[in-house]
């Protein structure tokens, strides 16, 4: 079982690299966080805060939109794909079982989702380190950003997956990946901040909007960072959510949960496939 | 036939939604025997791979793979399979898609490079399948398929695209390995190309089995006629049409349909007759034609 699982993860690692999947990822967080880092140096001093604590909390606003994508455009092919080829047919005429694909699949892409985190973000952080100068909250809120981005991405990569196997082809596959990005990632926001508009200060706002906040995986993920950030610049949802009636870990449960529910959905779907 | 197939399939009902697939189908192949399954697209021969590998559940009948369930452990060890289309990741190498197989099959690495070098990728072998022919590509499905000396090969149109000398040595290895004992199905759309490469045919039509068994019973059972094309002598295509009948074609050729146990009597009796005719062609039946044949029988049988 575990040589069947780490030859399967093994190969989809290695696609994720000749694919340049995980270079390109690499490079483009590791751009943004340097953008945001060096240009967002000057608020710094007006803030009293310093600059890597300060890129920390406006990366995880950016993180948010640019995770979930990376983690879906990497996984959402992983098995519609394969059937479309028919290498999953050749693959489940072996003895590996189905739920074992599905755990090495995503073993494999949350690793290569991680690698690419891990890498941009550290060139970031010690670029805006070496050059701005690196305190212990400082670098406590890097260490948030990238471990709790590290469970974003393997949240999304669990999606991906999930929708991948209930696609069965890879068109349907990249629209359903699409569709998850914008309700998750955008819509979802929008439509709590016109409901908080349109409540006033009503029930919805006071009682119903936090949990629909917290119950989203990528707003779960920005609460969770900038819970442990007083002095980040907050506008939108995340000024809304400073405020909330709950403990700055339960963000993270969510996300666990966010985590497990997927995988679980994701192998059950998979058994279901017709190669 | 032995009493214990390495493929036993009996009476197989298998439905997509309403639609009847495969209908009381039943098959054997034993231990070191070829055996083609034949058929138009669509008409059954995928659905009953899926069957054999347990992707597909029967609606009713029996599937046992060296006498086990089909999809269970031992099913899937005992089975290599060949699906018809297959395209492996273009950045992989040739042996780096046999040592993802042999990892997943529990086969060491020592025989990758034996294998490789049996189906003529020896050289190719580091090479990233993107840059493989198509031929190439078939013939490291074959390597694939040949990990772990299966007990049963599916091969699903192993041969299409490939050229003639391809094709043999496809051939040549599909019959090593049911040489070791190893029961070989290969689906096909031509019986031209499996004549003396199977011990057996079965040929699949609408979803039913309409014929099995070796190329020349099925010939001699299906007693197809041949046909005798003559030419008249001059002017005398009226009067030898009297005499022997036929149909006529562009004013001087008369065609005979005959028995096959009649040709012999015929030409005989056109042999005696100089004056009216100036040339007898015989055409027997190709296996186009028994193909055609045992086809058409199911087309009939189901027609109301």
């Amino acid at each position: 079982m575990i040589a069947r699982l780490l030859t399967i993860a093994a190969q989809e690692f290695r696609l994720a690299r000749r694919n340049l999947w995980v270079v390109l990822a690499t490079l483009a967080l590791a751009a943004f966080a340097l953008a945001l880092g060096f240009l967002g140096a000057g608020q710094g001093a007006a803030l009293k805060a310093d600059v890597l604590s300060l890129t920390a909390a406006s990366l995880s606003t950016l993180s948010v939109y640019l995770i979930p994508l990376i983690a879906l455009l990497m996984s959402y092919d992983a098995l519609s794909g394969e059937v479309e080829r028919g290498t999953l047919a050749l693959t489940l005429a072996t003895p590996a079982r189905r739920w074992e694909l599905f755990a090495a699949k995503f073993l494999a892409q949350a690793v290569a989702v991680g690698v690419a985190i891990a890498l941009g973000f550290a060139i970031a952080g010690a670029a805006i380190g070496a050059t701005y100068g690196v305190s212990a909250a400082g670098l406590v809120a890097w260490g948030r950003l990238v471990g709790s981005g590290l469970v974003l991405g393997a949240v999304f990569v669990a999606v991906g997956l999930s929708l991948s196997a209930a696609a069965g082809r890879t068109a349907t596959a990249a629209a359903y990946a699409i569709g998850c990005w914008l309700i998750l990632v955008v819509l979802y926001d929008l439509a709590l901040l016109g409901g908080v508009i349109a409540a006033g200060d009503g029930v919805f706002t006071t009682d119903i909007f936090p949990w629909l906040v917290l119950a989203n995986p990528a707003d779960a993920f920005r609460l969770y960072n900038l819970a442990g950030f007083e002095a980040a610049p907050v506008s939108g949802i995340d000024g809304l959510a400073r405020s909330l009636p709950f403990s700055a870990q339960l963000p993270l449960a969510v996300l666990g949960l966010w985590l497990a529910v997927p995988v679980a959905v994701g192998m059950r779907l998979t058994a279901r496939i017709v190669p | 036939m032995t009493d214990h197939p390495i493929l036993a399939v009996e009476a197989l009902d298998l439905r997509y939604g309403r639609l009847l697939a495969l209908s009381g189908v039943s098959l054997r192949v034993a231990e070191g025997e070829r055996v083609a399954l034949l058929g138009h697209n669509g008409a059954g021969k995928s659905t009953l791979f899926k069957a054999i590998l347990g992707f597909l559940r029967p609606a009713a009948g029996r599937l046992a793979v060296a006498g086990h369930a089909p999809g269970t452990d031992a099913a899937r060890r005992a089975v290599n399979y060949l699906p018809e289309t297959v395209a492996f990741p273009r950045s992989l190498t040739g042996t780096e898609v046999m040592r993802y197989f042999s990892g997943l099959r529990g086969a060491g690495r020592g025989d990758i490079a034996r294998l490789l070098e049996r189906v003529g990728l020896a050289e190719a072998a580091h090479r990233p399948v993107g840059g493989y022919s198509k031929g190439m590509r078939q013939r490291l499905g074959l390597a694939q398929a040949l990990i772990g000396a299966p007990r049963l090969l599916l091969l699903d149109e192993p041969t299409s695209g490939l050229d003639p000398i391809s094709r043999g040595e496809f051939y040549g290895v599909v019959a090593e390995a049911a040489g070791r004992g190893c029961a070989v199905l290969l689906s096909s759309h031509g019986l031209e190309e499996i004549e003396h490469r199977t011990d057996r045919v079965a040929i699949l039509s609408k979803g039913r089995l309409v014929a099995d068994g070796p190329l020349d019973d099925l010939a001699s059972r299906a007693a197809l006629p041949a046909t005798i094309r003559v030419t008249a002598q001059d002017g005398q295509a009226d009067l030898l049409q009297e005499r022997i009948g036929g149909t006529r074609f562009n004013g001087c050729r008369l065609d005979l349909s005959c028995p096959p146990e009649g040709t012999l009597k015929l030409v005989a009796e056109l042999a005696g007759l100089p004056q009216l005719v100036r040339d007898v062609d015989l055409h027997r039946p190709g296996l186009a034609d028994l193909y055609r044949h045992y086809s058409d029988l199911a087309a009939e049988e189901v027609q109301p």
